[in-house]
């Protein structure tokens, strides 16, 4: 099975041991997987702020890296929907049409596709969950409290597996962190009220980690954890199933 | 409310007292919290959203039909009804019925149509008194404040400020804010008003196309007090609150109260058919600028809002940013896909007032994609040139970047140089980011360096 990683522009840069393990992972699950490298965003800082228009080149960019691969896989959902929903070439539909029906989440690609059952993976913290809300809402990676719907989440039949972890969810299982891309930025003072707020519903819980699946959400949290000189630090997901 | 900031300005300012910027979260976040288990206790809720959804479609894909058949029952049953094509027609009409009466006092029950064209205000300077008898409205009222919640007009104050108010404006013990008391003495005052006003206005929830029926909604019961003892009952509705069949109603009286308080059904539901003997009774059927939202096919579905506010309760920007930063008579989400519609300029910025969470679509009782239609704007404003020339600039730099495997691979190198493009990457106090956050650490080596080494070979 041919894979091609995508690494979101804000991992590479700042979270590099996130693109590490999810390559790890899944090279563990017997992927063949390539890293094409001259990929760069998909786009979504621009369009989130009202210029899809500007994205050309990001589209064209992606689409000449990630075809011809029976699968592409990221370590964020957030990017994930973005070419999920968006991607397009009017030069080449047929090309983005294809890579918005290949393209997955890690952890829906490892349920959903890989059928990955239980990870060998040990991780003895007590653990915080995250639900992002665009791979939660949008990519239903989890079932929402809005909804009357049967509950699942794939993040957690994941992190069942995992030894030692004891997993902990907050008061409001699946509210908001305020990252919000530009809107971290353009409302200042509501992202970071809303951040302040998730951080100590997980400080209540006495967490050592808050993991998820955005590391847009989990960078945006981090910060506010070092500004308050918490002893509570940010995991991703593909870390802790990645975790000896 | 101040109308020259932006969202971002006004919420700013909200969240400098953060005890009560915290209350107002918590109290909203109790009222989500109720509509959860309220619709949690319905197995078909879903389903129940989903017939919603097609009624309100199906219905505005033959709007003039059934507006023209509501027109026609109305008036067989003896109902005066009025067309008004913007927010002054509708209080012009008001006006001139009111005027045709001799009536200088009028008492009205909520009506966020009202609201949006500033009828109150209007009548005023015609020398005609208009008082709000829901109680929350007659807060705000009393504090010359507009409502900040289209369901819980003062949510933003505290029992503290209303027995503040109270004092102030109708007598009532200074200091004392016991929730009984005060509510009696609002009722007190009210009462009277019910009985020595010359008419009364009502919004409208739902207008029948079949009967030429129309519901009006209250947990107090003020708009049947305000109709039935008074001579003139004048209704306003904006067109988009027509549904076809009374059965329909079933469907959406099960879901409006549940989404907006948790409760089963509201206190009251109030059907209006035609006059009682003596009075007259009128209907205006308001456009304001609906024909606009019904042209635009992405923007289209947001006229199936039945003004619940479970998009409000749910949302974390707004109960961290408070109704009045939205700087229109509806805030909150769905008020942030209305007010564009109205003037792109004025209120540029309200579809940036979300980080798309999509949480408001969720509970949305009649399925408005209002997440979507958030994004949509966006798009549409930036086209339009609304967003500056500064934003269009920067946003090209980066894309440039980021479009560019060349540039944007010798960027990263330069100290990540792309990455200060991103909003969060520049340590100093002029960069918003830095004011609540501490930047990340950049590691030793990108993702790529780290593949190149290792496993290129």
């Amino acid at each position: 099975m041919k894979v091609g990683l995508f690494v979101p522009c804000y991992i590479d840069q700042f979270y590099p041991s996130v693109g590490i393990s999810t390559l790890q992972l899944l090279e563990k699950f017997g992927c063949n997987v390539h890293y094409p490298p001259d990929q760069t965003c998909c786009g979504q800082p621009m369009a989130n702020s009202g210029f899809a228009s500007l994205t050309h080149g990001c589209n064209q960019n992606f689409i000449k890296n990630f075809s011809g691969f029976d699968y592409v896989v990221a370590p964020s959902g957030s990017c994930v929907l973005h070419i999920k929903e968006h991607l397009h070439d009017e030069r080449n539909p047929e090309a983005a049409k294809e890579i918005r029906s290949r393209i997955f989440e890690l952890t829906e690609f490892l349920t959903d596709v890989l059928k990955v059952e239980t990870v060998e993976a040990r991780f003895p913290h007590r653990v915080g969950l995250h639900q992002s809300c665009h791979g939660q809402r949008m990519l239903h990676l989890a079932s929402m409290s809005e909804r009357v719907l049967p509950p699942f989440s794939k993040a957690e039949q994941l992190l069942k597996g995992v030894k030692g972890l004891e997993l902990v969810k907050p008061a409001r299982v699946d509210e908001c962190c305020g990252f919000g891309g530009t809107f971290c930025v353009t409302e200042e003072a509501v992202s970071v009220a809303m951040g302040e707020d998730r951080v100590s519903e997980h400080e209540t819980n006495d967490v050592d980690y808050i993991t998820g699946g955005d590391t847009s959400c989990l960078m945006h949290l981090e910060g506010i954890l070092r500004r308050k000189k918490s002893r509570i630090k940010i995991v991703h997901l593909a870390e802790i199933l990645n975790a000896q | 409310m101040n109308d020259n900031k932006t969202h971002s300005q006004n919420a700013e300012e909200f969240l400098k007292d953060r005890e009560r910027a915290h209350w107002h979260d918590e109290t909203l976040w109790f009222v989500r919290a109720k509509r959860d288990k309220a619709a949690h206790n319905i197995p078909e809720w879903e389903a129940l959203r989903d017939a919603a959804s097609r009624i309100k479609e199906h219905t505005l894909s033959r709007l003039d039909e059934y507006l023209i058949q509501f027109e026609e029952k109305a008036k067989a049953n003896g109902v005066q009804v009025h067309w008004a094509n913007d927010a002054e027609e509708h209080n012009q009409i008001v006006r001139d019925i009111l005027q045709k009466h001799n009536a200088k006092n009028v008492v009205k029950s909520k009506s966020m149509l009202t609201e949006e064209c500033g009828l109150n205000f209007y009548l005023r300077d015609q020398g005609i008194n208009v008082v709000d008898t829901d109680l929350g409205e007659y807060i705000v009222q009393l504090r010359n404040e507009h409502p900040s919640h289209i369901v819980l007009p003062a949510i933003h104050l505290k029992k503290e400020d209303v027995s503040n108010t109270f004092h102030e404006h109708i007598g009532t013990e200074k200091g004392n804010k016991d929730e009984v008391y005060l509510t009696r003495s609002a009722r007190k005052v009210l009462r009277q008003k019910f009985l020595s006003a010359d008419a009364a206005i009502t919004g409208v929830n739902f207008a029948i196309a079949e009967t030429g029926g129309i519901v009006v909604c209250t947990n107090e019961g003020n708009a049947d007090l305000g109709v039935h003892a008074n001579k003139v009952h004048i209704a306003c509705t904006g067109f988009e609150k027509i549904i076809p069949k009374a059965e329909h109603l079933s469907i959406f009286l099960r879901l409006l109260a549940r989404s907006a308080t948790g409760q089963p059904v509201t206190t009251y539901s109030s059907h209006f058919h035609r006059p009682g003997k003596g009075q007259e009774m009128h209907i205006v059927i308001v456009n304001n600028g609906r024909t606009n939202q019904l042209g635009r096919e992405e923007f289209r579905g947001s006229l199936k809002c039945i003004r619940c506010a479970a998009c409000f309760n749910t949302c974390p920007v707004y109960r961290r940013s408070g109704g009045h930063s939205y700087h229109t008579a509806i805030a909150g989400p769905i008020g942030s896909i209305l007010a564009p519609n109205i003037d792109m300029k004025q209120f540029a910025d309200l579809p940036f007032a979300s980080t798309l969470c999509g949480s408001c679509s969720n509970v949305c009782p009649v399925k408005i994609n209002i997440h979507e239609q958030l994004w949509s704007w966006r798009q549409k404003l930036m086209d339009e040139g609304y967003g500056g020339f500064a934003k269009k600039a920067s946003m090209k730099v980066m894309a440039g970047v980021l479009g560019s495997p060349a540039v944007y691979k010798i960027s990263g190198k330069l100290g990540r140089t792309a990455m200060r493009l991103m909003p969060f990457a520049v340590n100093n106090n002029l960069n918003p980011w830095y004011k609540g956050r501490e930047m990340p650490e950049p590691p030793k080596e990108s993702f790529r360096e780290w593949y190149t080494k290792n496993k290129k070979a």
